[in-house]
């Protein structure tokens, strides 16, 4: 086993997904199937090779400095709440974090 | 005249042209037939009024001699599209009732050329899957069926709703996703044509992101030419996608029927993988003798990295799917489960909302981006991505085309792997590659195996040459003169 239930549970806490502790057992075993599975790339030599996160090279385009008027713009708070499980005057509500 | 959802969208277009029947017309009988296809759970929802609506103004801009490339041209929408007004749910219990108040730009690139939408396509949930299996709405069932037997079988995925859509003739074409071949595989099972066009084609803005650096939009529909038409729409430059890139669309249309003479095309032997079965092997070398019969120069390539392709896929898209989907919190749109601890909130809402598979790759993806493991999984399959780039490059540079099987196997049957989840990653052995490398990727349907499942070929091109990918797909589909279609046993 690559991974273990201690790795798997503080795993599940960084990822924000509480675990049943009936799912506890699979999943550390699901994913350790899957990791042992992946060791295979530790054989492939990558000396001195760069790592690559994109497949298009360019460098960021930059925009006019003004305000965007179209979806991507300002002053649409009500659009951005809309979905929201739980708003009050455009603000997301959730609960109290601050004591 | 023939049944109208019979003729392929090339056929429409042109007798909508001619005025020959109406888009009212169309639009109605596409509907009627969705309508009666429950049982293949292709469309998470119908829009028949917005449908509607659309054929008449599409009717409207005929008459008056004013009809854009899609005039009137009923579609499917993958449900991962962003559509203003009408719920978007990515497959996932989290966002379902997410009522986007934007459009996604390749959807609204098809509604300017005039494109009608019938509804909202079914897929795996976020686009993780390859049987759309893990979809919160229901698998989708492909429409073909083994011969002699009422086995369900997968449509493919992520982008099975389209796939399934298309092979039934219950839209004229679909919008789909490929990540790591979710046009390609479905479509390969479902006897369609889907391309995954060169990353940066296609804007992904008001996609809902699964890998970002793998992600691109296509389309999925009955032939080659079909697939030409949309594509042309659906690409092109967008200021609001930083990733799109700025160069011209061609008329691909024009290019098919232009021949393969004189093309050189590459066989790859690594992708002859243990366990495919011989019908696959004959149909992939009857390919090859149908590019040389036209005139194709066949050369033997060699790209022995091809068996990492997949476990750095592994790596790759869910450590970007970690980070994509870290959005779901339960504060800013779609599920939330209260708990009076904002901690316990958004891990109780993710743990509801999202389904196993997108749970294991959530954390798949934390686990190799976390500290101490970096370096070991994540940078390290970055650098193999670099040299599998460099190694498709190289061969790209010899030959103008790659052609291998789509698929390593015919559609499988409804919960045949979901209890491996290897079993099921291993669908994508053949289309992966090109998401990995950027590069365009086609599958074409080009016969039945012993069981009456069609199968596809896969051709794979040079960045931003779809136009040799199209070629390439119209000889293959003249000489495969693939016809047949699954019997009507939904309706």
């Amino acid at each position: 086993m690559s991974i273990d239930r201690d790795t798997v549970l503080k795993v599940a806490n960084l990822a924000r997904i509480k675990l049943d502790d009936a799912r506890v057992e699979p999943m550390t075993k699901e994913l350790s199937t899957i990791l042992d599975w992946i060791e295979q790339l530790q054989e492939v030599d990558v000396t001195g090779v760069e790592a690559m996160a994109s497949t298009v090279e360019v460098s960021l385009p930059m925009r006019e400095d003004v305000l965007a008027t179209d979806k991507t713009g300002g002053g649409r708070a009500e659009e951005v709440v809309a979905n929201a499980p739980k708003t009050e005057d455009h603000f997301f509500v959730v609960p109290k974090v601050v004591e | 005249m023939s049944v109208l959802t019979d003729l392929k969208l090339a056929e429409l277009r042109d007798g909508l042209a001619k005025k020959e029947f109406s888009a009212r017309d169309v639009t109605n009988a596409y509907l009627g037939r969705a309508e009666s296809a429950g049982a293949l759970n292709a469309f998470i929802r119908l829009t028949p009024e917005h449908a509607r609506q659309q054929a008449e103004a599409s009717d409207a801009r005929i008459a008056k001699g004013e009809a854009r490339p899609l005039e009137g041209i009923p579609l499917g929408i993958k449900d991962l599209f962003c559509t203003e007004g009408t719920q978007t749910t990515a497959g996932s219990h989290i966002l379902e009732g997410f009522t986007p108040t934007y459009e996604s730009t390749v959807s609204q690139n098809l509604f300017d050329d005039g494109a009608v939408m019938l509804g909202k396509l079914n897929l795996d949930e976020f686009a993780m899957g390859s049987s759309n299996e893990t979809s919160y709405f229901g698998p989708v069932v492909n429409p073909w069926r083994r011969q002699g037997e009422d086995t369900k079988l997968t449509p493919g995925g992520s982008s099975g709703g389209s796939s399934a859509a298309v092979a039934a003739h219950l839209c004229a074409g679909a919008t789909a996703t490929d990540t790591g071949g979710s046009i390609r595989q479905p479509a390969s099972v479902t006897g369609t044509v889907g391309i995954k066009p060169t990353y940066g084609r296609c804007s992904r803005w008001g996609i809902v992101a699964f890998a970002s650096s793998l992600d691109q939009a296509g389309p999925i529909a009955r032939d080659v030419r079909d697939t030409a038409i949309l594509m042309r729409s659906m690409a092109g430059h967008d200021p609001k996608d930083s990733t799109s890139i700025d160069c011209p669309v061609p008329d691909y249309e024009a290019v098919l029927g232009q021949g393969v003479k004189g093309l050189k095309i590459g066989v790859p032997k690594e992708y002859r993988v243990d366990g495919m079965p011989a019908e696959i092997e004959t149909l992939w070398q009857q390919g090859i003798d149908w590019m040389k019969d036209q005139g194709a120069e066949i050369v033997d390539v060699s790209l022995p990295l091809t068996k990492y392709a997949l476990p750095v896929y592994y790596i790759v898209a869910p450590a970007e799917a970690s980070s994509n989907l870290a959005r779901y919190d339960g504060v800013k749109y779609g599920l939330r489960i209260e708990d009076d601890n904002i901690h316990e909130m958004y891990a109780r809402t993710r743990a509801e909302g999202f389904g196993n598979e997108v749970q294991r790759r959530i954390m798949i993806g934390t686990y190799v981006l976390s500290a101490g493991y970096y370096d070991a999984y994540y940078l390290r399959a970055q650098k193999v991505r670099k040299k599998i780039f460099d190694e498709m490059t190289a061969v790209l540079n010899q030959v103008d085309l790659l052609l291998t099987p789509s698929t390593p196997s015919a559609a499988f049957g409804l919960g045949e792997k979901t209890a491996d989840p290897l079993s099921m990653y291993l669908n994508d052995i053949f289309t992966v590659t090109a998401n990995l490398a950027g590069l365009p990727g086609i599958s074409v349907p080009a016969g039945l195996d012993g069981q009456g499942l069609p199968l596809g070929l896969q051709l794979i091109g040079r960045p931003f040459d779809e136009e040799t990918v199209f070629r390439g797909a119209s000889a293959l589909e003249e000489a495969a003169n693939f016809s047949a279609r699954p019997d009507e046993w939904w309706s």
